[in-house]
């Protein structure tokens, strides 16, 4: 009686686990594969110029869309909550130090993510179930090579630059809250950002958005890659790429967080 | 005799979680023939043309091509196999983002190191050949009809000259003239190179069209082989209940 209810149990408990586990050996697997192929030849330079160009260049306008309300919402909350202490330098220094460890490379990512990883997962995924991935095998053409690699480093490099551009518009959206609404003094709102700019903080968004570059390639190509059974199996494959890569981006934000500055 | 044989299959089996879809497959094709795989929808025609390829991995059995193992050995060796194969896909399978001069100089382009220019000249002679004109060179797939893009697919396979050319149900969605059209297509095209051919298909007119030797598989198992004069007057009650296209005899229909 109480064996049979345990092995019910047990056994409701462990498909899902199994399953997990399963999934989670397969991306793993994918993972190393994939990475393997970035390094070995040959290399398609043009595809991974054109995912330089789709990731990067036209992200640029959602990227600093997102980065400029960030640093501008951060400069009036700050006031908000800090308007008795010396306002200008702890403005100038909170929307510093938020903007570059934290809203621009997870925001910046989560866009992202959004834009690039679910165009990426429809694609791939279309060329999965039409055949087109099996027709390049049978052209001789690897597709983690053609398909795969091309993103990942495009994602990998192309984040970073982003990132970086977004700090800029960032504290250039809190400067513009601090000047033209709270009244601040334009070079003092300056020089206390300039003298609090630290390169840790800099250097730690800046990995921080290489590896959510990497992650939402990865999620896009491995959902798109293993995606089947038609247009549902397509879009399914797109939702769960969105998902995982938001989750993983703020999972691994924590952890690079952790790591650079947790003594 | 051995020698003549291009590729031979033993005892394949692949299943997907509980179904075995191939169930022991024996299969001899020879230098130059085309053979033709019968078998209604579901029966793993398709599992068996991907295995050939390494596009998917058989559980058990053995291929050889050219008297190379290809099951279970590192991925160069199928890599290199595919520079002497070419395939037709159902639905064409050509890639959407590329022109259609681009789709079918593809492996040109990439693999053989072919200068743009000299191979958009060799796609326009090999799309001439398979009956399409220059003028849908520049287009897009999607601009194409059906009947046009399995011609593109078509030119796409036999554009590097392959040993070995693989039509996966070649005719299907078209109608009796285009089908017919593709039929020709694939019996010029196969005379020209000497290629061994490979097709699967359930429509009877085009197997008897292009076929030397035809197979039937049923339930995971090459169950009769023979000419096409055999097939007509075989007494094997499967294959007849197959080419006379009946819902009543020992195949069961799947509910």
């Amino acid at each position: 009686m109480i064996i049979n209810f345990v092995e019910t149990f047990l056994r409701t408990l462990g498909k899902p686990l199994v399953k997990f586990l399963a999934s989670l050996g397969d991306l793993t697997a994918f993972v190393i594969k994939s990475i393997y192929h970035c390094f070995v030849p040959p290399f398609y330079f043009k595809l991974f110029f054109k995912q330089l160009l789709d990731i990067g260049f036209y992200s640029l306008p959602v990227v600093g869309l997102t980065t400029l309300f960030a640093g501008m919402v951060i400069a009036l909350q700050t006031y908000s909550g800090f308007s008795g202490f010396k306002a200008e330098s702890v403005i100038a220094s909170v929307v510093l130090i938020s903007v570059t460890r934290e809203l621009a490379p997870v925001l910046s990512a989560l866009m992202v993510a959004g834009r690039i990883g679910a165009a990426m997962t429809a694609e791939i995924g279309t060329m999965r179930v039409t055949e087109q991935i099996d027709a390049l095998v049978t052209l001789s053409t690897n597709p983690f090579k053609y398909l795969v690699a091309p993103r990942l480093w495009a994602g990998l490099l192309v984040l970073p630059v982003l990132v970086f551009i977004g700090d800029i518009i960032g504290i250039f959206g809190g400067y513009i809250v601090g000047i033209y609404k709270l009244g601040f003094n334009p070079a003092n709102y300056i020089t206390a950002t300039f003298e609090d700019l630290q390169i840790i903080g800099i250097v730690s968004g800046l990995v921080k958005a290489a590896v959510f570059g990497f992650i939402i390639s990865m999620m896009g190509c491995y959902h798109g890659y293993k995606s089947k059974g038609g247009a549902q199996g397509v879009g399914n494959a797109t939702t769960n790429a969105v998902v995982s890569s938001s989750i993983l981006i703020l999972i691994f934000n924590y952890l690079i967080t952790e790591m650079f500055f947790s003594r | 005799m051995s020698n003549d044989i291009k590729i031979s299959i033993r005892n394949l089996h692949k299943s997907f979680g509980k179904k075995n879809v191939l169930n022991g497959v024996d299969l001899d094709l020879y230098k130059g023939e085309s053979l033709v795989v019968i078998g209604g929808s579901g029966t793993g025609k398709s599992v068996l043309i991907k295995c050939i390829q390494g596009l998917l991995t058989p559980d058990s059995g053995s291929i050889k091509i050219d008297g190379v193992e290809v099951v279970k050995e590192n991925s160069d060796i199928i890599e290199s196999m595919h520079s002497k194969m070419g395939m037709l896909f159902q639905g064409g399978a050509l890639f959407d983002s590329l022109t259609v001069w681009e789709n079918v100089a593809f492996d040109l382009i990439q693999n053989r190191k072919i200068s743009k220019k000299e191979a958009k000249i060799v796609a326009i002679k090999v799309l001439r050949q398979v009956g399409l004109g220059a003028d849908i060179a520049d287009l897009y797939p999607s601009e194409l009809s059906g009947g046009m893009q399995k011609r593109v697919g078509l030119a796409r396979a036999v554009i590097t000259r392959p040993e070995i050319i693989f039509f996966d149900e070649p005719t299907t969605g078209l109608d009796p003239i285009m089908a017919d059209v593709i039929n020709d297509l694939i019996i010029e095209s196969a005379k020209d190179l000497g290629a061994t051919t490979l097709t699967i298909t359930h429509d009877m007119t085009s197997a008897r069209k292009i076929a030397d030797k035809i197979a039937m598989l049923y339930q995971g198992k090459i169950i009769w082989t023979g000419s096409v004069k055999e097939l007509e007057k075989t007494d094997n009650p499967y294959v007849r209940q197959f080419i006379q296209g009946s819902s009543k005899g020992p195949i069961a229909v799947e509910k």
